[in-house]
């Protein structure tokens, strides 16, 4: 059995200790980082919330109460349904698409610019300048925007300053500031599949169009976009997943009445001491990815191998 | 509807580099007209420039008398076949044909009537649902074709299409392309590094060289009646000569070289006198076997070194006395089993098929 196992193919062709390196690698991330924590998070999250002393005792059974606090809140509540944490989700579901949305719009002409319209020096130097702001922390990046966005800070100042306008904008209190860095927070996982995805155009397909008579914005809607869409799907599904799981923007640049999907998870978990609580609405946030994500494929037609490409 | 083209002083220079001098050639309205040349001699951008892609450094580019400056490629009465064709892949072969129309808003049955109706020009009827990468290479260049003509362009300037595709295809092509041509009548303005497909398919060739015009005129003139050495060796084969001027008598030159006085023709605006350094050029074909009825008015004592069986012709390949190569070929109907390597033959000349031409730098192949 042994001796049939190493003559397998993969083996021959990788050398022995690398085949083996190579299969505990994989099976490794492959079982403890993904399979285990999902299992044991969807177990949790259907168990009742008991000390860790208790696990295994009476008091600890399967249930669906958690889920169903989310959608109808605590027992001695008054409302029919959890309106709070509802609201919450839905908010964050669709302020997670505008600025998923927001980003694509952004990002689209830059991607497309450094593709195809910038020489290679001008390309280099914009793609630094995209990368280096991201070699500092997210929550650092989003306290720098706190600061821009301030009441008294320096957009406001400077708008002040120079007469624009006689009071500052409340940027922060109409989470102005946090839709503004939650684009930015992601915007390279957006940027470079949009990149790839229309560097690998053809330049002869572009001015083929426009020497058919194509306007520029029929060439972008015919040609271009068709052919970035794969790009497009799997930049806006990375952007969206790591948009609504985002903690630290949220946590630093929303307004003091509003909470982000993570931060209600986040109290869960850390402040209420609630474990099975926190993976459930763990588990519906998952589950909301996942249905984003194949939404996503099945409106733009495009399989799950041309995005992780 | 064709149009004439002209371009007029027009140069185009990248930095310091001129990829295209001072060029100005009038095209015929319904001509079949290709711009020859090695590549980087600036014929795309030439190209390029008809079409709107890239602006002339100096001077203009008028199609039907009127001036293009400023007029961006979807607007010129001119569509443009890409080396690489550039069809659409993720469209259907009847939405590649159709885009033009599309993007001037013509309705979805107009556009499907037309897209028939081109695809019945190409041969292709019933083929317009496939993909394109669904077919053969000749078909795709046919739809190229389609495309470029659905909007009834006045001028089709086409890129070295053909480049792509094998030996025997291309040379189906070539009739195909002035079949289609003929039908449609319009201007055609054909790219091409590929002697051979400049002659077979073109009214008037230009050849072109580092950004210039070495010569225009019928594809017979051009290769008969070379003005530089550059088109003697360019277009087709020749066997340069190098030698001094000894005697000219009208049309008829005496070229004195290290390996005896020839015979050749001068062309009427060559300016050549006594003494000059000067190239007698003589095609392969024009090269002949030694016979007794013959009463060629050149003899070119030559030493064999190799041979080679093309099939109709055989080539072979000699050197001078002095050293210089001599290329001739003899049709295969011809018995040759009488010449061995390292055997000594006088080779006949016509001094009419023979032309002298001043000392200038050949073409490299």
């Amino acid at each position: 059995m042994n001796s049939y196992f190493f003559t397998q193919p993969f083996f021959k062709k990788n050398g022995r200790a690398i085949a083996i390196y190579f299969l505990v690698a994989i099976i490794f991330w492959f079982v403890f980082l993904v399979i285990i924590p999902q299992l044991y998070m969807l177990d949790l999250s259907f168990r009742t919330n008991v000390p860790p002393l208790e696990r295994g005792g009476p008091k600890d059974f399967y249930t669906f109460e958690h889920y169903q606090h989310f959608v109808f809140g605590s027992k001695t509540a008054q409302d029919a349904f959890n309106f709070v944490d509802l609201g919450v989700f839905g908010r964050t579901i669709l302020v997670s698409i505008f600025v998923t949305l927001a980003n694509l719009a952004f990002c689209y002409p830059i991607a497309f610019y450094i593709a195809k319209i910038a020489n290679p020096s001008t390309a280099r130097l914009l793609i630094v300048s995209l990368i280096i702001p991201f070699w500092i922390n997210e929550l650092l990046r989003s306290f720098a925007l706190r600061i821009l966005f301030a009441n008294e800070g320096v957009i406001n100042n400077v708008l002040t300053g120079i007469g624009i306008i006689d009071q500052g904008i409340l940027f922060i209190t109409y989470d102005i500031g946090l839709y503004t860095g939650l684009i930015y927070a992601y915007i390279l996982l957006m940027m470079f599949p949009l990149y790839n995805a229309i560097e690998s155009l053809d330049v002869n397909q572009i001015e083929a169009a426009k020497d058919l008579g194509s306007s520029t914005f029929r060439t972008h809607w015919r040609v271009v976009i068709p052919h970035a869409k794969p790009g497009i799907v799997s930049g806006c599904t990375m952007v969206f997943m790591l948009t609504v799981g985002a903690l630290a923007t949220p946590v630093v640049l929303s307004s003091p009445n509003t909470l982000w999907f993570p931060q209600l998870i986040y109290q869960w978990f850390n402040m209420n001491d609630n474990w099975s609580r926190g993976s459930a609405y763990s588990i519906i946030l998952l589950i909301i990815s996942v249905i984003f994500v194949l939404t996503m494929m099945r409106i733009f037609k495009v399989r799950i191998g041309e995005i992780i490409r | 509807m064709s149009a004439d083209v002209e371009l007029s002083n027009v140069s185009v220079t990248f930095g310091s580099f001129f990829a295209a001098k001072n060029v100005s050639v009038k095209i015929e309205g319904g001509e079949f007209f290709s711009f020859l040349g090695p590549s980087g001699c600036g014929k795309t951008t030439l190209l390029r420039a008809i079409s709107g892609f890239q602006d002339p450094s100096e001077g203009n580019v008028l199609i039907d008398n009127k001036d293009m400056s400023g007029i961006g490629p979807n607007k010129r009465p001119t569509a443009l076949i890409f080396q690489n064709l550039a069809l659409f892949p993720l469209m259907t072969v009847s939405e590649n044909i159709a885009f033009s129309l599309e993007v001037r808003g013509v309705s979805k049955t107009d556009r499907q009537k037309r897209a028939d109706e081109l695809l019945e020009l190409i041969a292709l009827e019933g083929q317009g649902e496939k993909k394109v990468h669904q077919l053969s290479g000749g078909q795709k260049q046919r739809v190229a074709i389609a495309r470029a003509l659905a909007v009834e362009p006045k001028v089709l300037l086409l890129d070295e299409p053909l480049s792509a595709l094998d030996l025997k295809l291309r040379q189906r092509m070539r009739t195909e392309l002035r079949e289609i041509q003929k039908r449609v009548n319009i201007t055609f303005i054909y790219i091409t590094h590929d002697q051979g497909e400049a002659l077979t398919m073109s009214d008037r060739i230009a050849v072109m060289n580092e950004g210039e015009l070495e010569q225009v005129g019928p594809c017979d003139e051009v290769y008969n009646n070379p003005r530089t050495p550059f088109v003697a060796t360019f277009v087709g084969e020749n066997n340069p000569i190098y030698g001094r001027i000894k005697s000219i008598d009208g049309k008829t030159v005496e070229i004195d070289t290290p390996d005896g006085i020839f015979r050749s023709t001068i062309n009427d605006n060559t300016n050549l006198n006594i003494n000059d350094d000067a190239i007698a050029f003589v095609r392969p074909e024009s090269l002949f076997l030694p016979r007794s009825d013959d009463n060629f008015d050149n003899s070119l004592p030559v030493i064999i070194d190799s041979f080679e069986f093309e099939g109709n012709i055989k080539n072979f390949y000699a050197h001078l006395k002095s050293g210089t190569k001599i290329k001739f070929s003899v049709p295969n109907a011809i018995d040759t089993s009488h010449i061995k390597n390292g055997s000594s033959i006088n080779l006949g000349f016509d001094s009419q098929k023979s032309i002298i031409l001043p000392k200038a730098p050949l073409a490299i192949d």
